[in-house]
């Protein structure tokens, strides 16, 4: 067997891709098709008095114009789509979702209030502009401390407060654990907005064939067979009358899940209504302010050690920002809490989070979702501890890692997915010893360092260690089939958003099946291809689709050796598969292809066995007990220029442990692109609402994406741990890149500019923000 | 709104004539008129580089010009570079060295390099993050965009 899981195989899509082959939504074209623009709201806050479209209506071109009333009894807030709420003792969870187009009023900049359709897209963004609206502004709620004041204005006017939900989850016995502490710290952790940006903004293309009564879309949607069933079940069709297809994407990073945006829904409803093709497509300013995003939170935390550095406990209590709704339920703080205890053996715990609404643009998971607020916070409250006990960063981290021998570690706390939260497998201290190694860390503690400070340079050293829980279930499944050419075909829901699944999937069959990479042919994210799972979420595409295509893989190479067996009056143990032959081991002159037994295997005369089924083919499914929990140690040098606040960063080093490697240079790219990410939130990206609500710096030129010139080169190690909860023994990697960075940043310009004594303490900065911080500190002294 | 314009142009060595509006979108107009949807719309402002296209040889971001603009001029898209069974080594490279992930970003980036590596034959890795700083990609963190064109000016060399 050629080994391929593991080899560095360049990718199965990228011809495609690179030649501007690729279909992308925006790039399906339909005859008669229509275009979509949105009216959306100016102001965070007001009420809805009136909305007059006649002279919208009027103008040539235009074919509609939609409103919350013309939509009469089919206007219906959306469904939730994480629920029902945890099964904790006492949780409070008020459910308000988004509603297809405002109807009384308004509760976010951007949310849409009417529909224009018309023959262009140019046509319909004026026929926007036609319409004559009258929105009554009211105080909006944005500053999340205050939002559940008595006094503070209410989101939802039918609820008692911006209370959206509280909940509380605890280990042990945080109070006494504080009690017999040496040492604890306190302190108030801040985190802010960001946005995903996927360089592809959302779109969607409906299609309703009303004489095949047969609906087809196209939408940039990470989870096509979701969104599929939502569709059948709001417009009264069956599911199998409705086909999602999520072609290539351009970035997903979490916002492009299973939102059911309103335009996500309004859409299809419209081509049914028109039967025509309508297509929409998303500008960079409505991305700012209707794509959901993600980070807000609060934190009162406390850490007790004891003198050792031993962490005895971790109490906090805080507050997440759901936006204006909460459809995607407690995800994030869910894994908040799930990560705040980081990869350390910590007997107490007591967290109390409260989720609150405000007049801001919805939240729900991006790339790290609430993970990194956790890291961030464990990982601050640590490094203080460490200065305060004269304890070596890199040592007390050492001394409060779950050992090996504890796995599987249960937390005591449910997780993301209300299951209890249980790391499954683990070895720490090697990740970062290899780290530290990689990155010199004894010598520029011990030399480099201190010269360079020594020479008036700010050059500091930051490391830091993270967990992602990855690869949760439900389940997903896959479809193998051998065809007649030889060729494999492999079909799986997930949609595909750059991760290389065309490749790495690939890898996975052609090992077991003796085929060229190039000869697996992948199908993702067609509903009419598989039309059972979830979606591409959660870090879960590798180890939970990676795995039901090596389950249904397995299948079709035993019915290939049982046929070939037959076929070729050989035991199936002295049978091999290479080269897509089946042969004979002794005798390789005695073999059949691929293609030749995929025909026999469906035949067009004769009798099938009874009991057999036509074909080399087989679908599977993989549902994980519980998530895989991956690891990881990020380490960097950096240079604070003390003129412009400017950071360089000089050296970047991942050790990353994430089970069985797939493709080592595709999971290397998820890094790179992951750290990248993480380098916005801690040091570029920050969505700036003033206090009406409005996001000050909605484009690419006022919301800073990192570019080449900012992302340094990024060194990787490996270390495997395989998982015991999957034959691959994979686990999750897409988001580790960006979990850990904040944390390490902090670390690292605090030790940049030690001489200055300063705590890092939110999230995102800036070269400004960090300016601030050191003229604030100045002033104490 | 009405008044259409006519424009001539030659996109990937082909003539193409129309009648636009005159405030029609080259982007647009590639994508949806040409229906050469390879020329990737990514912020509609000029700052994310994913429409670049060449224009008389020079990269220019197609949503911030006109149609009409190009008219009477030459425009190279990404379906002018190479085809699947034939690559330009531009994206040999890209391909070899991993520089493309979602491959959304990755036209504008071809383009941008394009005259690039013709004026800078063999160039260090500064100078190839200068060429690349306006152009976003939010999948790779460039390390390997940067590798694959350090490998094409490799490649053109020979």
């Amino acid at each position: 067997m050629t080994k391929l899981i593991g080899q560095r195989i360049k990718r199965n899509e990228d011809p495609r891709l690179l030649t501007g082959q690729a279909l992308f939504v925006d790039d399906v074209n339909i005859p008669g098709m229509l275009h979509a623009a949105f009216l959306r709201s100016d102001y965070a806050h007001a009420y809805l008095r009136s909305i007059e479209v006649s002279a919208a209506l009027n103008r040539p071109g235009v074919v509609a114009v939609i409103t919350a009333q013309d939509m009469g009894d089919e206007w219906q807030p959306g469904p939730p789509l994480v629920s029902p709420p945890p099964t904790v003792k006492g949780v409070i969870f008020n459910s308000r979702t988004q509603v297809p187009l405002a109807r009384d009023k308004v509760r976010h900049v951007g949310e849409p209030i009417a529909l224009v359709i018309a023959e262009n897209r140019y046509i319909a963004e004026d026929a926007v502009e036609d319409i004559d609206v009258d929105l009554d502004p009211i105080e909006a709620v944005v500053d999340l401390e205050t939002a559940l004041d008595r006094s503070a204005p209410l989101v939802h006017a039918d609820l008692d407060s911006n209370l959206a939900a509280h909940l509380v989850q605890h280990r042990g016995d945080y109070a006494a654990a504080r009690s017999e502490a040496d040492l604890v710290i306190k302190r108030k952790i801040v985190i802010d907005r960001g946005a995903a940006a996927a360089m592809e903004n959302r779109g969607i293309v409906a299609d309703w064939d009303a004489k095949s009564e047969h609906l087809t879309v196209w939408d940039t949607t990470q989870a096509p067979i979701p969104i599929r069933n939502g569709l059948a079940q709001r417009l009264g069709l069956s599911v199998g009358q409705v086909r999602v297809i999520a072609p290539f994407m351009g970035g997903g990073f979490g916002p492009k899940m299973m939102m059911f945006y309103p335009e996500e829904l309004l859409i299809p409803w419209v081509s049914m209504k028109l039967g025509r093709p309508v297509k929409w497509i998303e500008d960079r300013r409505e991305n700012f302010y209707a794509t959901t995003q993600e980070r807000v939170q609060v934190h009162e935390a406390e850490m007790a050690l004891n003198k050792h550095g031993r962490v005895l406990g971790v109490s906090h209590n805080f507050l997440h920002d759901s936006g204006a709704y909460d459809p995607y339920g407690l995800t994030i703080p869910l894994n908040t809490q799930s990560h705040v205890l980081g990869a350390y053996d910590i007997p107490n715990y007591y967290s109390d989070l409260k989720v609150v609404f405000t007049n801001k643009t919805l939240t729900t998971p991006i790339r790290g979702a609430g993970r990194p607020q956790g890291i961030f916070v464990v990982e601050r409250l640590l490094d203080i501890a460490a200065k305060e006990l004269g304890i070596d960063p890199v040592e007390i981290r050492m001394r409060n890692f779950i050992p090996p021998e504890a796995f599987p570690y249960e937390r005591e706390i449910i997780d993301q997915a209300f299951a209890p939260l249980i790391l499954d497998s683990g070895n720490y201290k090697p990740v970062l010893e290899k780290a530290a190694a990689m990155i010199g860390y004894e010598r520029f503690v011990r030399d480099e360092g201190p010269r360079l400070r020594a020479e008036g340079r700010h050059v500091g050293i930051g490391i830091v260690t993270f967990i992602e829980t990855t690869g949760v279930g439900p389940y997903e499944g896959a479809r193998v089939t051998v065809e007649a050419s030889g060729k494999i075909r492999v079909a799986t829901g997930v949609g595909t958003q750059g991760q290389g699944h065309f490749t790495s999937f690939a890898q996975i069959v052609a090992e077991q099946l003796g085929v060229g990479i190039e000869d697996v042919h992948l199908v993702t994210g067609d509903t009419s291809d598989f039309h059972w799972g979830t979606g591409t979420f959660a870090s879960r595409g590798a180890v939970v689709a990676g795995n039901a295509i090596y389950a249904s893989t397995q299948v079709v190479r035993e019915k290939i050796l049982k046929l070939a067996s037959k076929v070729l009056e050989a035991p199936e143990e002295e049978l091999e598969i290479e080269a897509g032959q089946v042969r004979v081991a002794d005798i390789p002159s005695l073999s059949i292809s691929l293609g030749e037994l995929a025909l026999l295997a469906n035949p067009l005369r004769g009798a099938v066995q009874p009991g057999t089924e036509p074909g080399l083919e087989a679908t599977a499914y993989f549902g994980p007990q519980y998530g895989a929990a991956a690891f990881g140690v990020h380490a960097m040098i950096l240079e604070v220029d003390p003129e412009t606040m400017m950071v360089e960063i000089k050296r970047y080093v991942v050790v990353e442990d994430c089970g069985t490697i797939l493709n080592p240079m595709i999971l290397e790219g998820q890094i790179h692109g992951g750290v990248a990410m993480g380098i916005g939130n801690a040091y570029f990206e920050k969505l700036i609402y003033d206090e009406n609500g409005q996001l000050l710096n909605a484009s690419l030129a006022d919301y800073l994406i990192p570019s080449a010139g900012e992302v340094p080169r990024i060194e990787v190690g490996h270390e495997e741990t395989r998982s015991p909860l999957n034959p691959l023994g994979t686990k999750g990697a897409g988001e580790a890149g960006t979990i850990p960075v904040p944390a390490l940043f902090a670390q690292a310009l605090e030790n940049a500019l030690a001489d200055l004594d300063i705590e890092i303490l939110e999230m995102p900065l800036s070269p400004n923000r960090l300016f601030e911080i050191l003229q604030k500190k100045e002033k104490e002294k | 709104m009405s008044d259409l314009h006519d424009v001539a142009v030659t996109v990937n060595g082909k003539k193409y004539h129309h009648a636009v509006e005159p405030r029609l979108l080259l982007s647009d107009f590639l994508r949806h008129d040409l229906r050469l949807t390879g020329t990737h719309v990514g912020c509609e402002h000029g700052v994310c580089g994913a429409c670049t296209v060449l224009f008389d040889g020079q990269p220019v971001r197609s949503c911030l010009m006109f149609a009409i603009q190009a008219n009477g001029h030459e425009i190279i898209t990404v379906e002018g570079l190479g085809t699947r069974e034939k690559l330009h080594p531009l994206q040999e490279a890209f391909w070899e060295a991993h520089g493309l992930q979602c491959g959304f970003c990755t036209p504008g980036i071809l383009l941008t390099v394009v005259p690039f590596l013709e004026s800078h034959p063999d160039p260090d890795e500064n100078e190839i993050r200068q060429a690349i700083s306006g152009n976003l990609c939010r999948c790779t963190g460039y390390q390997n965009i940067v590798d694959a064109i350090k490998l094409a000016s490799e490649k053109m060399k020979t």
